[in-house]
């Protein structure tokens, strides 16, 4: 299914670490070694246990923060900053509390210096997507928060990405939103076609919205399996009465179970059985 | 328009207010109070629209009014200035923490006849001792604002590529506004306070200076003039300042 | 140990500033910090300097008790009932934006020359802040607490006792402390306008001769005792579980 020449791989990581230098003058290793291939226009999802570097990683393919060691390209190009055709959405609201949903969608646009038609055209297919349509004059303080991530998404949107990051970006929200909001993902994945890498915590999330998912170790964070859920491209939250969804999230919670349980160990000792 | 001034608790606030002022009449012309001691009010409503009309305190008025716009245009400046360098220097600024949180339990007034010394009676010495009360609530709120910014607007700022100064004027100064316009309106109250506590205990000019000096000479109807145009002037500065300050609170409010 | 570093360091840095402010003012305008200090112990040493300083307290007694206990207890009052809350905020926080030196020759006319007008001003400064802060923080009682107290069968008492005052307690500190300064500084501006005694009678009869000696000790002194009480009041502050 997958050619390995490389032509369809939209971002490769080779032997990726990280390591953080802490205040005590000790060193700290968040992440890696990681190798990692994420194919063109693929949904990848990402799960691991908290602290296992997830975000880390996440910086580091948006050109947040440079890796210790390895090499990181996108479409080719080794990443130096934030490279050009990226779009991410954070987990915390990062909505402009001061403008318009509208001048908050337009942001990015007004920045690139596009032209005023332009960015009505784009602006306004953006916020009819997510639909914030009749929010458009709205500020982020009368939305709620499910309301905000999407003005944060169709502000990441608007700007055509080809690779979309998306830092647990339904965290904060309730679970019937999670899944509409994952519902509105898939939709935006599928129009746009672009690639997206989703880190969560919920592998319920991680199960039905991807077609890979990766799982990562307890620190230093790792890859230690990769599943196929050969979901058809036309889905949305229906899937979890799939019998193959109760699968795919038991083989994820086996792997996870021993990596989460060394993370409490960690935590505290005795936790663990 | 404004559905707050007009709630049911704004309407009860303007009848106490107005049961206040009537009682306070009423009591006036009962003789209960005496003239020499305090007018009715509205006596005192009378003697200062005869203080407008006449015009024969618009020296004081201008003098009050521009010695309070500079020392509060000053205040923000060098507050706002001296924020921003201290937020950059967390060394210095944790040296100074001590300072600035117990500068408001200082008396600080008390140095209001050193700067009369050193600068003579006047304007000077009146704008020395207001920035002195109100320059570190600006530093205080500069201080508050920028540390409030979220860390996600920096990552947020990164993600557009933006250079330091691009996201000191798109990022950080528009999300910390709210923070600085509380430090504005406070400095403005407080440069109030210090200008007309000045010109009341010496000075050669100004509002304050006039209700004192009526004071010490037994002239009752122009002190409560005068006394009816300061609490009016300061009552209708703050409201319109907290008005847009809770304006601006409500609209960076997150879940 | 690193934050009394700082203190100390703060201090000389204070010092050092006075200083060169002197050196570039010259001692017509101000004495020097060891010129003040030498002459602040000067004044200790005479009857006149406790006169006046004995005067001040008295008042500032009288005053910040007034205001203190006064504003717990209109704070509590008003904050009880909701409306009455919600009606009297604006109203106190625009009385407490007022320059109320302006209100002074009102209280004088009142209260007549002496120490009932200067109480009078004290807590005039001091009562509002104090009130505002019980007022609100009795306001923010979370409902949980109250439904909590109601599930564990508290009585009245009971429930003030060990559910409402501890929850207001940090506010209502916070308010005394603040009413404390405003207290001091009302008295002490009470005492520069028409009076005879007191140590802002001190600075301002010291104005009057030029003494610029006497106005820096007594202000320094002030300055002194007002940051010792805040610190005092402050550590109460900190030392409250919230």
């Amino acid at each position: 299914m997958t050619a390995s020449d490389g032509s369809d791989v939209h971002a490769r990581l080779t032997d990726v670490t990280r390591v953080f230098d802490l205040a005590s003058g000790a060193k700290l290793q968040a992440l890696g070694p990681i190798d990692l291939d994420i194919k063109r226009g693929e949904f990848f999802g990402v799960v691991g246990p908290s602290g296992c570097g997830k975000s880390t990683l996440l910086d580091i393919l948006a050109g947040l923060s440079p890796p210790t060691a390895g090499t990181v390209l996108f479409e080719g190009k080794p990443i130096k900053g934030v490279p050009d055709g990226v779009g991410v959405v954070f987990q915390e609201d990062a909505s402009f509390s001061w403008l318009s949903v509208h001048d908050n969608v337009a942001f990015g646009l007004r920045r690139a210096g596009y032209d005023a038609a332009e960015i009505e055209r784009r602006v306004t297919y953006a916020v009819g997507f997510m639909g914030l349509r009749d929010f458009a004059k709205a500020y982020p303080a009368q939305l709620s928060g499910g309301m905000r991530q999407r003005v944060c998404i169709a502000r990441t949107l608007v700007l055509q990405p080809r690779l979309i990051l998306l830092d647990e970006p339904f965290g904060a929200l309730d679970q019937q939103t999670r899944l509409l909001m994952g519902e509105e993902l898939l939709r935006l994945w599928r129009e746009t076609g672009a690639t997206v890498m989703l880190i969560t915590h919920a592998l319920d999330e991680a199960a039905m919205l991807s077609d890979r998912v990766g799982v990562m170790s307890a620190r230093p964070g790792k890859f230690i399996d990769f599943i196929e859920t050969q979901w058809p491209r036309e889905r949305d939250s229906r899937v979890v009465s799939d019998p193959h969804f109760g699968e795919i999230t038991s083989r994820l919670w086996e792997k996870l179970r021993v990596e989460s349980l060394k993370t409490m160990g960690t935590a505290a000792p005795g936790a663990a059985p | 328009m404004n559905r707050r001034v007009f709630s049911r608790e704004g309407w009860i606030r303007l009848g106490v207010i107005a049961a206040f002022v009537i009682a306070f009449e009423a009591f006036c012309r009962a003789g209960f109070i005496p003239r020499t001691v305090v007018l009715p009010p509205s006596d005192m409503a009378v003697s200062l629209w005869h203080i407008l009309q006449t015009g024969e305190y618009n020296k004081d008025i201008l003098s009050t009014l521009r010695n309070v716009a500079a020392s509060a245009v000053l205040s923000v400046t060098f507050g706002f200035a001296l924020g921003v360098i201290l937020h950059a220097l967390p060394r210095m600024r944790a040296t100074l923490e001590p300072l600035l949180a117990s500068y408001y339990a200082v008396p600080t007034f008390m140095f209001y006849p050193v700067f009369i010394v050193m600068f003579g009676v006047g304007s000077g010495a009146i704008i020395a001792i207001a920035v002195l009360l109100s320059v570190v609530a600006m530093i205080a709120s500069t201080l508050t604002g920028l540390d409030r910014i979220p860390r996600v607007l920096r990552k947020t700022a990164a993600i557009y590529r933006m250079g330091t100064a691009k996201r000191a004027v798109l990022i950080d100064f528009p999300a910390a506004a709210p923070y600085l316009f509380t430090g504005i309106k406070l400095a403005f109250a407080y440069a109030f306070i210090g200008v007309i506590a000045s010109e009341f205990i010496l000075s050669g000019q100004g509002i304050g200076y006039a209700i004192a000096y009526a004071y010490n000479n037994f002239d009752n109807r122009n002190m409560y003039g005068l006394m009816l145009l300061v609490i009016l002037l300061a009552t209708a500065a703050n409201t319109a300042l907290d008005t847009i300050d809770r304006r601006m609170q409500s609209r960076m409010r997150r879940q | 140990m690193k934050r009394l570093g700082d203190s100390v360091l703060l201090v000389i840095g204070i010092l050092a500033a006075w200083q060169v402010l002197f050196w570039i003012a010259g001692d017509i305008a101000l004495t020097s910090p060891a010129a003040t200090a030498a002459h602040l112990w000067k004044l200790l040493g005479t009857a006149r300097f406790w006169e006046n300083a004995a005067e001040t307290a008295r008042a500032f007694g009288l005053a910040v008790t007034i205001s203190i206990v006064g504003g717990i207890a209109l704070g509590v009052m008003l904050g009880l009932n909701r409306t009455s809350g919600v009606v009297s905020e604006p109203i106190l926080i625009a009385l407490y934006s007022l320059p109320k030196v302006t209100l002074y020759p009102l209280v004088l006319l009142c209260f007549g020359l002496g120490m009932s007008a200067k109480v009078a001003f004290g807590a005039m400064h001091g009562l509002i802040p104090v009130t505002i802060f019980t007022m609100k923080a009795i306001m923010q009682i979370k409902p949980v607490l109250w439904r909590t107290a109601h599930a564990m069968r508290l009585n009245v008492r009971q429930t003030a006792l060990t559910i409402a005052l501890p929850a207001v307690l940090p506010e209502v500190v916070a308010g005394a402390r603040l009413g404390f300064s405003l207290t001091l500084l009302g008295v002490l501006i009470g005492e520069m306008f028409a009076s005879q005694r007191g140590l802002g009678f001190m600075i301002m009869s010291a104005m009057g001769l030029g003494d610029i000696a006497t106005i820096m000790a007594v202000a320094v002194f002030l300055s002194v005792v007002a940051i010792a009480a805040n610190a005092v009041l402050l550590w109460i502050d900190r030392a409250i579980p919230r």
